[in-house]
């Protein structure tokens, strides 16, 4: 397991992680996003989305459709389980598909069905600072994602900083 | 000439038989209908699998209730976009199987056409052309709608749809889901003016967008502070709960009501049709009433029962297939909002 945290200051910042996780993730990776109502999840795939070439519009919060999936330089797959009442109702939706695949799969309230997550996995905790101010702590679990981590935190730069081995 | 129209996309399991003169027939909507001893007592609310267990008993169901057989139907239609993925195939290879074991054609709907198209159900008149607005859980969109079956997207939201925004604040203010009903009925006390939250775009006359997270941010740090990630230790007064909720509601109307208008000053269109779940809202359906008279616009809104998901507004079906708009078997699911 690696971890590092990220702390971004403006919205720019975020798109900038968004830019780093798109060049460095494997294919096959899957995010889980957690931090609480309002703190940018959306807006963190929307910037993920956004630099592999998906228009703006396309990638919207898929809270009420509980999966979205948007074709772009890479495919992401893009679930939500606010809505959802336990980990078997996410099954159903059929994610172990997305997990199989080459695209990237990010879930949105990540910690409500943690127990269904791949082993290897990008956790991602959001964390409101100030009002365009936001603290990621990114965990790399698995080999490739702990290679690929290390590669995003070269990209990211000084706003970043490892807070584990 | 009678069409049975099936609607799956989301979280409801739907049918209906509808006539070519668009009289409805019948209308079954599982959740809403007590059926439950069919289902073997269990009404799973969301997914794919609840889908299969539940499309064929609603068929059957809305068959019975139309007093028809699966001889006397002329069409099959079925919602095929936009919506989840494994939800759309059980409405559409349901769909596919009656077109073929009885022979008849297959017509595809798009659901949030066919949300604007509740308001030519419901005035039992010609809408079209109109403007067309949908505001749900799911989507906010705004069309120009040339005909029944030539709708041109002009715009949506770039982030949360309108409910969303309604049941994340609700969730916030510590108010009861669904989230709409609730921030409505508390908003009735509070002040629309005691909170300036951000109108996206509203004075950028050169989009028909929306944007609600912002918004929801915004109230966020109403509640809890800019820096303050702990949401659920403030307990704010009634009073104040009141007025967050009316000022935020006031302004989710303001984008939808200003956008809406607009939309009708660009096309020139002389009618303005609006649907959804967000559409039963009271302040919406008021300010909409007001301005669009003021506007000289006529103004359609779907009505209560044709505002969430049902298979009735899929009476657009008889549209296409008047105008021999029908699908071959290869027909597929489209999940992603179509912006045509």
């Amino acid at each position: 397991m690696k971890q590092l945290e990220y702390n971004a200051h403006s919205l720019n910042d975020t798109d900038n992680l968004g830019r780093v996780l798109a060049s460095c993730l494997p294919g096959g990776t899957t995010v889980a996003l957690c931090g609480t109502l309002g703190s940018g999840k959306t807006r963190l795939v929307q910037a993920l989305a956004a630099a592999c070439g998906i228009p703006e519009g396309l990638a919207l919060s898929p809270t009420f459709v509980l999966c979205n999936e948007y074709h772009g330089r890479r495919t992401l797959y893009h679930f939500d389980a606010y809505r959802l009442k336990d980990e078997d109702e996410f099954l159903q939706l059929g994610p172990e598909e997305c997990f199989a695949s080459p695209a990237i799969t990010l879930i949105e309230w990540a910690d409500r069905v943690e127990s269904c997550l791949p082993d290897s996995r990008l956790e991602v905790q959001i964390e409101v600072v100030a009002e365009t101010g936001r603290r990621f702590q990114l965990t790399a679990r698995g080999e490739a994602l702990e290679r690929a981590l290390d590669e995003a935190a070269k990209l990211l730069g000084e706003q970043c900083r490892p807070l584990k081995e | 000439m009678n069409v049975l129209a099936l609607e799956t996309t989301c979280d409801e399991t739907a049918a209906a038989v509808v006539t070519g003169d668009l009289t409805v027939r019948s209308s079954v909507v599982a959740s809403q209908d007590k059926l439950h001893e069919r289902f073997s007592g269990v009404v799973p609310e969301i997914a794919a699998r609840a889908h299969v267990e539940r499309i064929l008993p609603v068929i059957d169901e809305a068959l019975r209730r139309a007093n028809v057989g699966l001889q006397d139907i002329d069409a099959v239609a079925v919602a095929n976009t936009p919506g989840l993925a494994g939800s759309l195939l059980v409405g559409l290879v349901a769909a596919k199987a009656l077109c073929v074991a009885v022979g008849k054609p297959l017509v595809a709907v798009n659901h949030v056409h066919a949300h604007i198209y509740a308001c030519r159900m419901a005035s039992g008149k010609n809408v079209f052309p109109c403007v067309g607005l949908v505001v749900s859980g799911g989507h906010s969109n705004l069309y120009r709608c040339e005909a029944p079956y030539d709708f041109r997207y002009l715009g949506g939201t770039i982030d949360d749809a309108a409910g969303e925004a309604f049941d994340k604040v609700a969730a916030m203010l510590g108010l009861p889901y669904p989230g709409g009903p609730a921030v409505s009925r508390v908003a009735q006390q509070g002040s629309r003016t005691a909170y300036r939250f951000p109108r996206s775009f509203l004075n950028d006359d050169s989009r028909f967008d929306f944007s609600f997270s912002g918004l929801k941010t915004a109230v966020r740090y109403t509640i809890a502070g800019k820096g303050n990630p702990e949401l659920q230790k403030c307990e704010l007064p009634d009073s104040q709960v009141s007025d967050i909720a009316a000022s935020f509601q006031e302004a989710v109307v303001d984008c939808l009501v200003g956008k809406a208008l607009l939309a009708a000053r660009r096309t020139g269109l002389p009618t303005l049709c609006v649907g959804g779940g967000v559409a039963a809202n009271g302040r919406l359906r008021q300010r909409l009433a007001d301005e669009t008279q003021r506007a000289g616009v006529e103004l359609h809104i779907a009505p209560l029962h044709l505002c969430t998901d049902n298979a009735v507004m899929g009476a657009l079906a008889v549209e296409r297939l008047k105008a021999g708009l029908t699908e071959d078997l290869t027909l597929d699911v489209f999940p992603g909002l179509l912006r045509s």
